[in-house]
């Protein structure tokens, strides 16, 4: 067998990072050449392989080998890339844990310390990016699932502008958030995957029609200047581990001559959970009404009537969360209560999205922690509600509900577990989250 | 508006879920406090202010009506079991 995918399978038996692994390798390596040449790339299950099974994490998509390419895995191939595998993450990327994973799947675990969660929900990602060398993962994120395990897992992660990476040949979680980006153990891989990933895209209609940037000259500098807020509402009430370590941070910029200004933030602080919650559960639901098990995935013997045989194989292709969130997105759509909830939800983001907007008119950047608390055990996460699980993401909602490009990077550990440092900058400001994290790095 | 279990029952008729009834009485409450968090939405002042339906301006994009590649019937029905005579076959629907 192939080194590197005997490497990838013993790790896989370990930790669970992959949900198929690419039986091809050694003859992609034969013939890479680009600026990805022998570079491995591993692509969250949610994102369309020619050939692969490709299943988002879910039963229901079972069997699924796609006819296409997505167009971020069709510019690498192009580059030269070597496609290793499908990452395992949450069930159509609902979670923030990677504990949500569908039926008959295996959970990932934490790289650093396996009774403990990858977070989620690009869970594998971010788990094979710390145990592979020369890799870079291609993850995708809806309301932190990039930054999320980037941060439990100790790497970066890099959640870009809503509209600049094509989302052709992704399975939608929900469409008006979905964001594919790279995870790297250096800046220098997420500046490289981003330079060839970004970009126009006729077959994407949110796709953004702009000039193409080379992300790799905004690495090497200096953060002198630079205005980074840090926001009154998510300065404190961390876990003391995550507290002194964003504490420390914070320090070291201003020390390296950036100016640190108190901003705030009270509508998305107060209201940017709902309101995620709310478009991202009625959009799930509507994109999940399309898997029926007639033309792809999952089926069984057609029997019964229309709805007989599409509730059957949704109930026993479906895990839990899946059908909860389903639950819940029928229900903020549903007549008598759409203008309360969906119609308000989305009212609610264009204030949101103003806040940010105007925050962006005294800083460049804004630095949060990217997690609340370290990577916790399983068996804490077993004991919260549903909704206390969804107030994890208090962090990482509000970024993704407004489009803005966000960073996860690792600023050092507490009891041998990773801290997260998240950077948002303006929309299309990738390169100064490049700037501040490829310094970051350096020092 | 009460969010109980034959609230949770009749939106699983709509979505086409068939639940259990063990999955009925977990998700109830589960819902329930869910909902109650978001009334907090009501609070937020949004008298004149426009929906979002994307975060950054989306303007719709129509191609020329032109005839390009794409997949052929055979591909399109090479991915299930249930086809004839080049449809895909459905269950019964009276």
């Amino acid at each position: 067998m192939n080194p590197i995918e005997e490497k990838i399978r013993k790790i896989n038996r370990e930790y669970h990072y992959f949900n198929t692994i690419a039986d091809d390798i050694e003859e992609q390596q034969k013939n890479s050449r680009g600026k990805l040449a022998g570079k491995l790339i591993s692509i969250k299950d949610c994102i369309c392989v020619k050939g692969m099974e490709s299943t988002a994490g879910s039963k229901i998509l079972s069997t699924y080998k796609p006819l296409f390419d997505a167009t971020v895995v069709e510019r690498i191939r192009a580059e030269g890339g070597i496609i290793i595998g499908k990452t395992s993450q949450d069930e159509f990327g609902f979670g923030s844990f990677n504990i949500n994973v569908g039926v008959d799947f295996k959970v990932p675990l934490n790289p650093h310390d396996k009774t403990r969660v990858t977070g989620g929900s690009s869970g594998g990602a971010a788990g094979a990016t710390l145990l592979l060398d020369n890799h870079i993962a291609i993850a995708e994120s809806t309301g932190g699932s990039i930054v999320t395990p980037a941060s439990f897992c100790g790497v970066f992660g890099l959640c870009p502008t809503y509209g600049l990476v094509s989302r052709y040949g992704l399975m939608d979680y929900a469409n008006s958030l979905d964001k594919i980006g790279p995870m790297a153990k250096t800046m220098k891989d997420i500046a490289l995957a981003l330079t060839i990933i970004a970009g126009y895209d006729e077959k994407d209609s949110t796709s953004t029609n702009k000039e193409k940037e080379k992300y790799g000259a905004y690495l090497g500098q200096d953060i002198k200047e630079l205005k980074i807020g840090v926001v009154k509402e998510f300065k404190q009430g961390f876990q003391d581990a995550v507290q002194k370590k964003f504490d420390e941070a914070i320090k070291k910029l201003q020390n390296a001559g950036a100016q640190i200004k108190e901003i705030s933030l009270p509508l998305t602080t107060e209201y940017a959970l709902s309101c995620y919650y709310i478009i991202a559960t009625s959009e799930a639901s509507t994109n999940l009404a399309k898997y029926c098990g007639l033309r792809y995935g999952y089926t069984e013997d057609l029997e019964g009537s229309y709805n007989e045989f599409f509730a059957k194989i949704r109930s026993n292709g479906f895990g839990k969360e899946a059908k909860r969130r389903i639950i819940l997105g029928t229900f903020a759509r549903m007549a008598g209560y759409r203008d309360a909830y969906y119609i308000k939800a989305l009212k609610v983001r264009t204030k949101i999205i103003q806040e940010y907007k105007k925050a962006f008119e005294e800083v460049d950047i804004i630095a949060t922690p990217t997690m609340p608390i370290l990577p916790p055990k399983f068996e804490e996460i077993e004991k919260l509600s549903p909704l206390q699980n969804y107030l994890m993401d208090i962090l990482t909602v509000g970024p993704n509900l407004a489009g803005m490009p966000h960073l996860n990077v690792p600023i050092g550990k507490e009891k041998n577990l990773p801290v997260g440092l998240l950077l948002t900058a303006n929309h299309f400001e990738e390169k100064k989250l490049i700037q501040v994290g490829d310094w970051y790095e350096r020092n | 508006m009460k969010v109980d279990e034959n609230l949770i029952k009749h939106i699983a008729f709509l979505a086409r879920l068939e639940l259990t009834d063990k999955e009925v009485k977990e998700f109830a409450p589960q819902l329930k406090e869910i909902l109650e968090s978001f009334k907090k939405l009501d609070k937020a002042d949004t008298k004149n202010t426009e929906i979002s339906l994307h975060p950054i301006p989306i303007k719709n994009r129509i191609r020329e009506d032109e005839t390009t590649a794409c997949l052929s019937q055979d591909e399109a029905l090479s991915l299930t079991e249930h086809k004839k005579d080049g449809y895909f076959k459905g269950p019964k629907i009276v």
